[in-house]
């Protein structure tokens, strides 16, 4: 490896907060957690490529070990997901245990179960916030890529949430080609629920992988993202994600920094611990929240997480002036693009990301997938065999059952 | 940060906030405020013993002297809990008991 020219070696002492965090941290602050793999919904560009439930997806028990562990190492909060998390039906039960041993929940959910009951529940719980997920202003944008009726059931739950008294729900928005138009109106329905907006970046992770040509924005609408985050930064929330923007001049507000393994984590419904949210594949599994020493010991000393917090090679990316500012980008969006990670963002506003992608590159095999498109053939619902040959309509029907073995024999 | 309320502040008694938790961290500690869900970076370790040490300490002052921080640096410690104060991560002593 040759020396990634702006990096610092050993941890400084002092200095700011992003070279502290590049060398990690004893427990992480942003762990997202997905409960199960099952989800209701089908959306195109879902990062975890769910539907199915995996059958070995942690036990309540096994879950509530997790949360015990988290309170030791004072994770004060973390991000549930999944999937669907509401649907296991131990999830409002796990969201009482978590509050109950200081680990405040903020959950996403496409709103499936956020009913009136609920939404009075969450409305007194203390250390609860609600995300719901919504990737178009209007029905038609929406459901394009989070399937039928998914628009109406994440305006219902917002309703039911602003109707129980929860305040300052999240209105979460991935932000692509098609809804870049609609920062304005997006805004506008998160206000009109008491909520805030935040907005993420469309990762090619899971099955974004596969539609990430056709929806990730145009270079052109990377500069309208920007100039929208520039103008109403303050009240909307990006989860960090658009970093790789702050190349087009000054720093947009949090962290310009790639966190994964540093400062955060995920946890799979299997207990697979990889290095972010936008990383599940096997190149970024550190271990198993089951394995001998627990979520600890692969937070701490697994050797994917080391290397991580070690000084990052960034090639080419290091001569570049803006590099300070984006740092290279998003580790998880050029390794399912296919470009190497010592190199541009495939996103990259300076350009350097499409002259990246027009090159020879190979997008990496997903190394797991629970959509339920990727059922078994046996397991697949059978679709009803329509017959060709319209039957006899002056014939008896012949039963099987009929006692006469010349049943139906018409000679 | 007005010099008076240095002052006022060296010779009062503060504790960390009931719903704050600190976690020790390699560069010092993060506060967490389960309330407002503020999350802070302390950055200095010495802050950091301070604060531990205004629970068992009347005054600020007593934690100051007990964390071995010279006179000369009191103010920039001063002004360091005074911005802590002003998002509820610390809190006066008197209010100690009524959370």
């Amino acid at each position: 490896m040759t020396n990634g020219i702006s990096t610092p070696v050993a941890r400084p002492t002092g200095g700011s907060l992003v070279d502290q965090f590049e060398f990690g941290l004893d427990a992480p602050i942003c762990l997202t957690w997905e409960l199960t793999y099952a989800c209701n919904l089908a959306c195109v560009h879902c990062l975890s490529s769910s539907g199915r439930r995996d059958p070995r997806e942690l036990t309540t028990e096994q879950c509530e070990a997790v949360i015990d562990e988290l309170q030791r190492m004072q994770v004060f909060y973390v991000n549930i997901g999944g999937g669907e998390p509401t649907v296991r039906p131990d999830f409002w039960h796990l969201l009482q245990y978590a509050v109950d041993h200081q680990v405040g929940v903020k959950f996403s959910t496409n709103g499936i179960r956020i009913d009136k009951e609920k939404a009075a529940f969450l409305a007194s719980t203390p250390y609860v916030d609600v995300q719901i997920s919504l990737d178009g202003a209007t029905a038609e944008v929406n459901d394009y890529v989070r399937g039928p009726g998914s628009y109406d059931t994440a305006i219902r739950a917002l309703e039911n949430l602003n109707e129980a008294g929860f305040k300052d729900a999240k209105v979460s928005v991935v932000v692509t080609r098609q809804n870049v138009g609609q920062l304005d109106e997006f805004k506008r329905i998160a206000d009109d629920h008491g909520a805030t907006l935040r907005l993420t970046r469309l990762r090619p992770s899971g099955r974004g992988a596969d539609v990430w040509d056709e929806l990730h924005p145009l270079p052109e609408q990377q500069r309208i993202i920007y100039d929208w985050l520039m103008a109403n930064g303050d009240n909307v929330l990006t989860g960090d994600s658009f970093f790789h923007l702050a190349a087009f001049g000054e720093s947009l507000p949090g962290l310009n920094l790639c966190g994964a393994g540093r400062v955060v984590c995920l946890i799979d419904p299997v207990g697979d611990v990889y290095a972010c949210p936008f990383a599940i594949h096997e190149t970024f599994l550190a271990g198993n929240v089951l394995d001998e020493g627990g979520f600890k010991t692969v937070w701490q000393e697994s050797e994917l997480f080391t290397e991580l917090r070690s000084p990052q090679t960034s090639g080419a990316c290091t001569k570049c002036a803006f590099f300070d500012a984006c740092r290279g980008g998003c580790m998880a969006a050029k390794f399912f693009t296919g470009l190497p990670l010592d190199g541009p963002d495939p996103e990259c506003v300076q350009g350097y990301g499409e002259t990246a992608l027009a090159g020879d590159r190979n997008r990496p095999q997903p190394s797991q997938d629970h959509s339920r498109s990727a059922l078994p053939k046996r397991a697949q619902p059978v679709m009803v065999q329509l017959s060709l040959t319209r039957p006899d309509p002056v014939a008896p029907p012949v039963s099987a059952c009929a006692a006469s073995p010349l049943s139906g024999f018409h000679p | 940060m007005k010099m008076t309320s240095t002052d006022t502040m060296l010779d009062e008694g503060w504790v960390l906030s009931p719903a704050v938790a600190l976690r020790p961290e390699p560069f010092g500690a993060m506060a967490y405020h389960f309330g407002n869900r503020k999350l802070t970076f302390l950055k200095r370790p010495d802050l950091v013993r301070v604060i531990r040490s205004l629970e068992d300490s009347p005054t600020v002052r007593d934690a100051l002297v007990q964390s071995g921080v010279p006179e000369a640096q009191w103010p920039a410690y001063v002004g360091a809990l005074r911005s802590l104060a002003a998002t509820d991560m610390i809190r006066a002593s008197e209010g100690k008991n009524n959370d």
